[in-house]
């Protein structure tokens, strides 16, 4: 029996799914009611931790003197790696780096500059920072590795990369292929470090009560966080408290926790009274994880007609020695383009700097940034339009796994595209249009995203009164969770939105994956979807031999419950008199979406989301200084379950890519290990005047192979290929080819071309 | 300073010791009186003190807008400046504007535009647009305005001027179309 066929909810349902609701926390959080991590126990007079940095990228501690600090006043504690407690030990038997210990504190050795060696534990903000001032310490400097222009080629082969996947793939004979090719590119692009810069700081308040711990931490997934201090503090789980109710923006550096969460636990412990911990906006720069940089080789041979014979992208980026991680960048190239002749592979290079994170849309960001230039550039070899290229490629399956798309329409969001855009009147030969003193020029590129589907458990009670609870520690972190998971339960129950409540982000409530790798929505809604459809099972099993029900005796299959009501045929009762009669305590039921692991649809199927960008920027002819002037994404995620956050994620994923673009690049200082962008004014990142007008569209769609509700991940498409296409309009409107992320002014400038006379 | 120094008597060490000042001042028509670190900054007196953590902390050092809030009727990032220097002010924060049940117009227009996603500096930015359509009305120029609007005060509210006043307030889930949209149906009398 499937939920269709007995009441008609889910596909059909009352339509609420996919409609343009206001966000539901939305009057919270414009009134600033919503409260965050670090807005938490004031009414305990909690303690304020403020944390010491090291000075040296590489080396140890000889002597660390907290003599000073301890007497100055306010002060409570000092934390060092002299008298931190004994912690559990990252573990890497544990599969995933988020779920492990994250021991702090643990002895005089200095793995990356501004790696903690102090807290400071005072009765106010201003005291714990000023008497972090007072502790001295002296380091015994060792050379340290920073340089990755200069190290890239001392690499080493991971096993896999990041999410499991392969770290090298071949078909055909390659060599061979791109010999055979009329036409080839063959270059190498750079991108920088990155970094998420949610703007809430990573943030932690730690109560502790008796034996039990409550950590209200700006987290992701709070399964990780709750496993994650645990492991550290050697606690039992059972004891954690985790709550995430709202997360400022995670953008991946919040899947794990970090010093914030862990010197926080920890001092509360020790301390017994409640401790807040902030990362400062410049410790974010070290103390949490980053898009590693990356040198990407891509390799395309085509025919005449711009058929690709041979595609190979192969990628060098850093790790840190101790805490591998290899962001799987030449991923999703192996699923976007049909050739007959491929090869993929990653390698790393160890220097001493933060651990690699997955950063939004980890992979799929930096790799297209690549992938997507090289394709333009063998368009312009070609001579040939870059959409019709892109769709001359189109494949009929996957072309490395062999296994058919599940529902793939990236030649619909190039064509629809093209059309929306007006790409007809893109100039087809660079450097050929001015505006004044604009460059004018148009640019596009395709967004591939691979959806992932996680382990996830939801529960649903209905009450007497007929209304709807929603319970998980699935979090939303700006992607609209608690919206779309009231759509979802409002159609399966058939409520009107506002008798359903959901709460999220608590560790008491059932497991989920959390919000990250464009994979919540899904996850969490279907398990919602679910719950549902066990819920009416249970309550149609209970009024079919009810007499005193209006229902009794009829064909229950045909059950639909809408408007509060469950109705079949012409008769019809209140589902609140229906619970309230049969289930006076109300009534509860759990829902679970399965690992992918676990579903043969993601063996037997490719599975992914799909767009097409198209940018219009102009570039000053006599500055290079680039403005972008407009932008469009149109999209395939199968079914949108709300249509205005479901937009917003996009577009502010598109603008990701205007800033991976033109903007965002973290760097080192090569003699201390030290980043030299450490805050907002030197990393920049897109703020309103750099963006006008940019508009997505989402094709109407449901992805079967999928899930129960057609659905797919939205949250991290939207940068995917968005940079490419600012990059391909600035050589559009210039013919500057620049392929060392971002385009900043002073790359463009040599190469525009003379003034006019 | 000096005057908190001389009233010591039945006050804390802290206080006796000159390390405290007392300043009175108005948030969101109430008036408060602290005993406040000199250093403490008006944001942190404002979430650490009187509880109001609907302004936040982004980065601290007035490079994000998201501890945005009102003095005297004009907008300044509250991180950028001490509690003891408002002494006598009145300060308006986001709690200030209107509440969940009584939404100020700015705020109603942030949902129905969704000019937010996850809410952190949705605050500031809220406080900014209504900070800054008052300077728009007053006829303060800006950098995207016309030289000959300048001199006449009297500024169009183009969607670049309004990307160009809010600039100070960072949006890393990137709403800004939507914050706009939003500003703009308020200033066009549209919103509520």
């Amino acid at each position: 029996m499937t939920g269709q066929g007995m009441t008609g909810q889910g596909h059909a349902g009352q339509g609420v799914i996919g409609r343009a609701v206001h966000r539901v926390d939305g009057p919270l959080k414009v009134t600033g009611r919503a409260t965050y991590a670090y807005e938490h126990g004031a009414e305990d007079r909690p303690l304020y931790g403020y944390i010491v940095g090291a000075t040296i990228g590489r080396g140890r501690l000889t002597r660390i003197d907290t003599a000073n600090a301890e007497r100055a006043p306010g002060v409570r504690l000092v934390m060092t790696h002299h008298n931190a407690p004994e912690q559990g030990p990252r573990d890497t038997s544990v599969p995933i780096e988020y779920w492990r210990a994250q021991p702090m504190l643990t002895g005089p050795e200095i793995h990356h500059y501004g790696e903690p060696v102090a807290l400071v534990v005072a009765a106010a903000f201003e005291q714990a920072r000023a008497a972090a001032g007072l502790v001295e310490v002296a380091y015994e400097e060792r050379p340290g590795r920073y340089d990755f222009a200069a190290l890239r080629d001392d690499t080493y082969v991971p096993k896999v990369v990041n999410a499991g996947l392969p770290t090298d793939t071949a078909v055909g004979d390659f060599d061979a292929g791109f010999r055979s090719a009329a036409v080839t590119v063959d270059r190498l692009y750079t991108t920088p470090y990155e970094f998420s810069m949610p703007m809430e700081p990573h943030a932690c308040t730690a109560v502790p009560q008796g034996a039990d711990l409550t950590v209200h931490v700006s987290a992701q997934i709070v399964d990780a966080a709750l496993a994650s201090v645990a492991a550290t503090l050697r606690l039992d789980p059972a004891r954690i408290h985790v709550v995430a109710p709202y997360v400022g923006g995670g953008f991946g550096s919040k899947l794990g926790i970090h010093a914030e969460t862990i010197l926080a636990a920890l001092a509360a412990r020790m301390v017994r009274r409640p401790v807040k911990v902030a990362l400062t906006r410049q410790q974010i720069f070290q103390l949490v994880g980053l898009r590693p940089t990356s040198s990407q080789r891509v390799r395309l041979g085509a025919d005449r007609d711009g058929r690709l014979v041979a595609l190979a992208h192969d990628v060098t980026m850093h790790t840190n020695p101790d805490m591998e991680y290899a962001e799987q960048t030449a991923a999703t190239t192996r699923s976007l383009y049909a050739a007959p002749h491929r090869l993929t592979s990653h390698r790393l290079t160890p220097l001493d700097l933060p651990r690699g994170e997955d950063v939004r849309s980890p992979g799929d960001a930096p790799g297209l940034l690549a992938v997507e230039s090289a394709m333009d550039e063998l368009a312009d070899a070609l001579d040939m339009d870059p959409v019709e290229l892109r769709i001359r490629n189109e494949p009929t399956v996957d072309p490395e796994r062999g296994v058919p798309y599940s529902d793939r329409h990236l030649v619909e969001c190039l064509r629809e595209g093209a059309r929306r855009f007006g790409w007809e009147r893109r100039p087809t030969r660079p450097a050929s249009v001015r505006d004044g003193q604009w460059l004018v020029g148009y640019g596009t590129a395709a967004a591939i995203r691979g959806h992932f589907q996680m382990p996830t458990t939801v529960r649903v009670r209905l009450a007497a009164d007929g209304t709807a609870t929603v319970q998980s520690d699935m979090t939303d972190i700006g992607t609209g969770t608690y919206t779309i998971l009231t759509q979802v339960a409002a159609d399966g129950l058939g409520l009107p939105t506002d008798r359903v409540r959901v709460e999220l982000g608590r560790s008491e409530f059932p497991t989920s994956m959390g919000s990250g790798g464009s994979w919540g929505a899904a996850n969490s809604s279907t398990a919602v979807h679910r719950a549902c459809h066990a819920l009416r099972k249970r309550l149609l099993a209970a009024v079919r031999e009810d007499t005193r029900s209006a229902l009794c005796g009829l064909p229950w299959e045909k059950a639909v419950f809408a408007d509060g009501r469950v109705r079949i045929g012409e008769a019809s009762e209140a589902l609140s008199d229906l619970v309230a009669r049969h289930f006076p305590d109300g009534v509860q039921t759990t829902g679970e979406t399965l690992a992918m692991t676990d579903d043969p649809h993601y063996s037997a199927y490719s599975i992914h989301t799909y767009g097409a960008h198209f940018a219009e920027v102009g570039v000053d002819a006599d500055t290079a200084e680039i403005r972008l002037r407009r932008m469009l994404g149109v999209f395939s995620v199968g079914r949108v379950l709300n249509a205005k956050t479901a937009r917003s994620q996009l577009i502010g994923g598109m603008i990701w890519g205007v800033g991976a673009a033109l903007q965002e690049e973290g760097v080192v200082d090569v003699r201390t290990g030290a980043f030299a962008t450490r805050d907002l004014a030197h990393y920049l990142v897109p703020v309103h005047a750099d963006i006008p007008a940019v508009d997505a569209v989402v094709l109407d769609g449901y992805d079967d192979k999928a899930n129960a509700l057609g659905a797919k991940g939205i949250g991290e498409l939207g940068i995917c290929g968005a940079g490419a296409a600012v990059a391909n309009a600035v050589f559009n409107a210039t013919g500057v080819r620049v392929r060392d992320f971002p385009l900043t002014l002073e790359k463009v400038l040599p190469g525009l071309p003379p003034p006019e006379e | 300073m000096s005057d908190s120094v001389m009233r010591t008597a039945g006050r804390s060490p802290d206080e006796r010791a000159g390390r405290l000042s007392e300043i009175e001042l108005s948030v969101n028509g109430r008036v408060r009186r602290l005993a406040v670190d000199p250093r403490t900054t008006l944001l942190d007196a404002l979430r650490e003190r009187l509880g109001l953590t609907g302004t936040k902390k982004g980065c601290d050092h007035g490079q994000c807008g998201a501890c945005t809030v009102l003095v005297d009727g004009r907008r300044i990032n509250s991180c950028l400046t001490l509690a003891v220097m408002h002494e006598g002010d009145e300060v308006v924060t986001i709690e200030g504007l209107g509440a969940p049940d009584d939404l100020h117009p700015m705020q109603r227009a942030f949902v129905e535009r969704d000019g937010f996603q996850c809410g952190y500096c949705t605050p500031g930015q809220i406080c900014s647009a209504v900070g800054m359509l008052s300077e728009v009305a007053a006829g303060w120029p800006s950098h995207a305005t016309a030289a000959a609007d300048a001199v006449a005060q009297r500024i169009a509210l183009t969607d670049e001027e309004i990307r160009e006043r809010l600039s100070g307030n960072i949006c890393r889930c990137a709403a800004y179309p939507h914050i706009v949209a939003a500003v703009r149906s308020v200033a066009e009398g549209d919103a509520g």
